[in-house]
């Protein structure tokens, strides 16, 4: 199992690099040129002569390339042209917010997507089974700043049981010694703050989450479709074992493989998703702060942005590769 | 008093919208403690449903079971799913066709065994795995405590199907249920496979029912007959007065059907003509009057009355095969 991990660590060096080739290109592919794309069609050439000194643009390629992992590794993405302050401080500022909203969401999804699919299946081609196939259509089809506008006005309009906008209630006097604004609540003492962080992440984590739930919801119901009917299933029954025993051991174990691949695609969905719900909640995660960079030309940030993402990714797929090698010992002889 | 008897069993497959189709129609037999009783039959012709539906394995929605089936005096078909699952993998077993499918990939073959005598026997997990090894050992398979860590895809097909036998010998049933326990296997594995059976029923003192196409694997092994054809059994006979003197016009097909390493070369085989999906359902005719050489009109007149050659020995036919032979008269 240590060699399994190992040998998917090492597969990660390319990648990785491959991605930093991408981005440096992207940045050199714009339209004339970096130093043109940061200061607007209407720069004379000298300004635009200056900023290529500044940042080495005259520079032959391949030292702008080794210059740039150089910058990547510091992580040196230099400053935001929204807040003149470092890219780096700004997501550091922002992530854990983007991080406590997307774990919420998938909570949510996961928690009511494979009870649902399960139940389904199991009730197959009854009404409870159309009755969700149905719902989680709808619930993929239906545009997440629709449904997070529709959730905010019932729930925080409406009927007011919810707050509308933001992060905590200002009014709140609290610390955040970690940027987790419930965890911060619960380490310093204050339930009353952690309570009032949590009711500001229900809103939009529900929104959020609507998506991969319905997606999850799906692929459990066909996965366990699938595997009640294999003859490793029959056997078990055969056996005499207790049903929870069969479900859980021989059924779900099984199930769940390609359940855990697509969770793991979903947390790259809910970063992008994170843009347009953070963006109707007000909500102050990285999502927001890409939207409104990317409105200004913040060129540094949106880099900074795409690069995380894609690293991000390549960890949510490494950790998913484990968790299969874990549960199904034929993955880790490939 | 039989240990298992099975009276006139019927399962029929009824969806919303379709024709209820019938799968077992009027199915009766009785298996003796530590009798080896052999059904065979062509694909679809209801042996293995026969053998889920005693197992009350079947899915519950879309399936209708009529009939009786008794195992030692308790009515099978009126108890309950839990009460079922106290009486399968204790007291009657069962080993299916495919091992390469029916253990699961992704649990050590040492759960797979112990789980089964944690359930029923109570034992501990160290007493489980104890007892898990020693059966593996009597299954013939070598070095057996580094095998209980292992997957199934780590071993041989026929060393699953071993692994699937130790499975259902491993509570001491007294009935053994095998479906087709060697279709999926190589020839030389079929052997050894049937060979380690036959001495583990011995051993255990199981009776079995052995579900095959292959009437080679009855002939080594069971002490009577069934055969099925269309849902019905339509001859059942001792092994040695089957193959000597087939009745049913079927059976009679089915030997010889066999091709023989003795028949001279360029000799032609001698299949069955059309295939099972032409048969007419029970309640008009023979259904096996379309493909029969022998039929006549009064084949279709109406369900065939069943002919006895002998007391254990009966043919579901109006036109049996009768061979003059000498030492028994046929018995109207």
């Amino acid at each position: 199992m240590l060699r399994f991990v190992a040998r998917r660590l090492i597969q990660l060096v390319p990648i990785l690099f491959g991605l930093s080739i991408l981005l440096f290109v992207w940045v050199r592919a714009l339209p004339g040129g970096p130093a043109q794309a940061l200061l607007g069609e209407k720069a004379t050439p000298e300004r635009v002569a200056a900023i290529e000194a500044q940042f080495g643009l005259n520079e032959p390629i391949w030292k702008q390339y080794l210059a740039f992992l150089g910058r990547i590794v510091r992580l040196d993405f230099g400053s935001s042209l929204q807040t003149n302050q470092p890219v780096v401080d700004e997501m550091l500022r922002r992530f854990p917010a983007t991080i406590e909203l997307a774990i919420l969401a998938l909570l949510i999804a996961v928690a009511i997507g494979i009870p649902l699919g399960y139940l389904a299946a199991k009730r197959h081609n009854t009404w409870f089974d159309g009755t969700s196939v149905a719902l989680s259509l709808l619930g993929i089809a239906i545009p997440v700043f629709f449904l997070a506008y529709l959730l905010k006005f019932l729930f925080a309009v409406k009927l007011g049981w919810l707050p509308t906008t933001g992060r905590q209630d200002p009014r709140l006097d609290v610390a955040h010694p970690t940027g987790f604004y419930v965890l911060d609540g619960l380490i310093t003492g204050n339930p009353a703050a952690a309570w009032d962080a949590f009711k500001h992440l229900v809103l939009p984590a529900l929104a959020l989450g609507t998506i991969p739930l319905a997606i999850i919801a799906r692929i459990t119901r066909a996965s366990v479709l699938d595997v009640v009917n294999e003859d490793y299933v029959r056997t078990a029954e055969a056996k005499g074992l207790q049903a929870r025993t069969v479900t859980r051991r021989h059924v779900l174990r099984n199930a769940l493989l390609p359940v855990i691949t697509v969770i793991g695609l979903q947390l790259g969905l809910l970063m992008s998703g994170a843009v347009l719900t953070e963006t109707v909640f007000a909500y102050s995660g990285v999502g927001k702060f890409l939207a409104d960079g990317l409105l200004k030309r913040d060129f540094p940030t949106i880099q900074a942005f795409i690069l995380v993402i894609a690293v991000s990714y390549v960890i949510v797929n490494l950790v998913v590769d484990i968790l299969y090698g874990l549960i199904d010992p034929r993955v880790r002889v490939r | 008093m039989a240990l298992l008897e099975v009276r006139d069993l019927g399962v029929r497959f009824t969806r919303r919208g379709r024709r209820a189709l019938v799968a077992v129609d009027g199915v009766s037999f009785d298996v003796d403690s530590g009798q080896t009783v052999g059904i065979v039959g062509e694909s679809g012709c209801g042996k293995s449903v026969t053998s889920l539906a005693i197992m009350r394995l079947l899915p519950r929605r879309g399936v209708e079971l009529s009939g009786a089936v008794r195992f030692a005096g308790e009515d099978l078909l009126a108890k309950s799913q839990d009460q079922m699952r106290d009486i399968r993998g204790q007291d009657i077993a069962m080993i299916f066709q495919d091992p390469m499918t029916s253990l699961n990939p992704v649990i050590t073959v040492g759960l797979q065994l112990t789980e089964v005598l944690e359930r029923h026997q109570g034992a501990s997990r160290g007493e489980a795995k104890a007892e898990a090894a020693a059966l593996l050992r009597r299954v013939g398979i070598p070095d057996p405590v580094r095998r209980l860590g292992e997957y199934p895809h780590q071993l041989s097909g026929g060393m699953r199907q071993r692994v699937m036998i130790a499975i259902a010998l491993a509570c001491r049933p007294r009935l053994l249920i095998a479906d087709e326990p060697t279709t999926a296997l190589d020839v030389t594995i079929q052997a050894q496979i049937l060979e380690l059976l036959r001495l583990l029923v011995d051993e255990t003192g199981a009776a079995l029912i052995m579900i095959t196409h292959d009437l080679g694997v009855v002939a080594g092994l069971c002490e009577t007959v069934h055969v099925m054809y269309a849902g019905r059994v339509v001859e059942t006979a001792p092994r040695h007065d089957l193959f000597a003197r087939p009745t049913h016009p079927y059976t009679g097909g089915l030997l010889g059907s066999i091709p023989r390493l003795d028949a001279a070369r360029g000799e032609p085989l001698h299949p069955i003509r059309g295939s099972a999906g032409d048969a007419i359902p029970w309640s008009r005719g023979c259904a096996f009057a379309p493909r029969c050489t022998r039929r006549t009109p009064e084949c279709v007149d109406g369900p065939p009355a069943v002919f006895h050659l002998a007391p254990d020995h009966s043919a579901r036919c109006i036109h049996p095969v009768l061979h003059d032979l000498p030492e028994t008269e046929p018995v109207p």
